[in-house]
């Protein structure tokens, strides 16, 4: 039988280790925020990303954030001399900051991508296209992500 | 089996710009999740998209952990020819997964 | 004396007026954001498109000792399981049967093949696939004398208060619905769509799966898969929206 001494100690060793400690860790929003911005600045060095030219498409009221439908436009020609080379999104509040990297070029026709993400919790959705002169522009969305209530698995 | 769904017209007027949507069946497991009895679930997701218009990529896509389960890419391109997308979807685990579709101008 | 005459008929009525009135029930579809519901109406990109793939292919698989396919016997799914969805659970022999129980009836006694599990790829898959045949068709389930007493017995255990919370299915979804539970929007509960693509699993799922969500939420035991009061639940539910269009396969948050 487990005493209660016994069972505390358990239940520390437990939370001592590292995986488990880094899921309570008080300074998770810090850190996940600076991952957010190291992805971004990866990406776009030191350029100035602008906003604009860029739509971004997600419901601010999100039904389920296992699986968020997301499109993203870019305003732009589509043609040999103006086209949109890349469009990067980002979530801030997810464990890792990036979701899909499509690389375009002028024989998209339109800049517009589809897929289906998955957004952990309340925040931002960042949308962030590159175009062949070299500029950044992007567009952020706030999104609202709430847990179902009728889950299978126990809370833990 | 690899499975995948590609809806592309088979037709379409010269300088068109058409629309693709694919689907694939993958469960994109995020590698961040845990068994009840704490076992992390490793890592298995589609990494990378390819569409080639007769040989010539015309859309890549590079997927991480936060592309949902059963990954939807929709894009457009632009019919230039008639000819063959092929569509290559590859991850861990040695993943690949292709389709082929003919697209004929009219 | 006349009071306590007028005080009784008021409870009566009241008991009743938890039941949604015919004419205002919603389903689920409703409930979800453009979208999502957007997602449900794309053919070409409806996240359960792979299982009603896999059905198909199962449906014309030949199968078991007899050495059958579902196809052999029904020739064009199309044609022969038009409407049969739509009027289950049914009543086979003396109890009522589900979908999927029903199908795995068929393949033990007609193609000697072992039944799939429950909540398996491929029951779920030929379930998905068989009902997808009656989507548009309006939801036929009859109370008459042999379905009665389940429809009953259906409607006793959604009335009833289970699990930790104390809470009874009537109590969100007959006099709560339409208002917000943690955010999300409490829909009737009519089962329109099943099997779903439920967001929430990132999978497809039956209809007694997500009812044991829906009991582990109230913090209950969840019926076993297959039980009698699972499918007493579930006929009840469908009787409860008889005339409601089928959308198989349905997304569903």
């Amino acid at each position: 039988m487990t005493t209660r001494r016994q069972f505390l100690a358990l239940a520390c060793g437990t939370l001592a280790a590292s995986e488990l400690r880094a899921q309570l860790d008080p300074n998770i929003q810090a850190k996940r925020k600076a991952a957010l911005d190291a992805a971004i600045s990866k990406v776009v060095g030191d350029a100035p990303v602008r906003a604009g030219k860029v739509k971004l498409d997600v419901p601010p009221l999100i039904d389920n954030g296992n699986t968020v439908p997301i499109t993203v436009t870019v305003d732009s020609p589509m043609t040999a001399a103006s086209y949109v080379k890349a469009i990067h999104i980002f979530t801030e509040k997810n464990p890792q900051p990036y979701v899909i990297t499509a690389h375009l070029g002028p024989r998209a026709g339109r800049a517009t991508l589809s897929t289906r993400a998955r957004i952990a919790d309340t925040g931002r959705v960042i949308a962030i296209a590159q175009l062949s002169d070299g500029s950044y522009w992007s567009d952020t969305v706030s999104v609202i992500v709430t847990l179902s209530a009728c889950l299978e698995d126990g809370l833990i | 089996m690899a499975r995948v769904a590609v809806t592309v017209p088979a037709s379409a007027k010269r300088g068109e710009v058409i629309e693709i949507k694919t689907l694939a069946a993958h469960v994109m497991e995020t590698g961040f999740r845990r068994t009840q009895t704490g076992e992390l679930l490793p890592r298995d997701i589609i990494t990378d998209f390819v569409c080639t218009y007769n040989g010539v990529e015309v859309f890549r896509a590079e997927l991480h952990q936060a592309v949902a389960a059963n990954p939807l890419i929709a894009f457009t391109t632009v019919a230039t020819e008639s000819g063959t997308l092929e569509f290559k979807w590859t991850g861990d685990n040695g993943y690949v997964a292709t389709h082929k579709a003919e697209l004929k101008i009219v | 004396m006349r009071a306590a005459a007028l005080f009784l008929a008021a409870f009566c009525a009241c008991t009743q007026a938890g039941e949604i009135p015919l004419a205002e029930r919603r389903s689920g579809y409703e409930f979800m954001g453009r979208e999502t519901r957007a997602m449900q109406d794309d053919d070409t990109t409806n996240p359960a498109l792979f299982a009603l793939l896999d059905g198909e292919t199962l449906w014309n698989r030949a199968d078991g000792a007899a050495g059958r396919a579902c196809a052999a016997c029904h020739g064009d799914a199309a044609q022969s399981m038009k409407g049969v969805a739509a009027r289950y659970p049914a009543i086979v022999g003396a109890k009522p049967l589900n979908l999927e129980q029903r199908i795995n009836a068929c393949r033990v006694e007609k193609q000697r093949a072992a039944a799939f599990a429950y909540e398996s790829k491929e029951l779920l898959a030929l379930t998905a696939y068989v009902a997808r045949q009656s989507r548009g068709l309006p939801i036929a389930i009859e109370a008459n004398d042999t379905t009665r007493p389940f429809i009953d017995a259906g409607r006793a255990l959604y009335e009833r208060r289970q699990g930790q919370l104390n809470l009874a299915c009537s109590q969100c979804h007959d006099d709560n619905w339409g208002r917000s539970l943690a955010g999300t929007p409490i829909p009737q509960a009519h089962p329109t769509g099943y099997p779903i693509y439920r967001l929430e699993w990132q999978a497809m799922g039956s209809l007694e799966r997500r009812l044991r969500n829906c009991m582990i939420g109230a913090r209950a035991e969840p019926y076993a898969y297959g039980s009698p009061e699972m499918v007493e639940l579930e006929l009840y539910l469908m009787w409860r929206a008889r005339g409601m269009k089928l959308e198989t396969p349905a997304v569903r948050p």
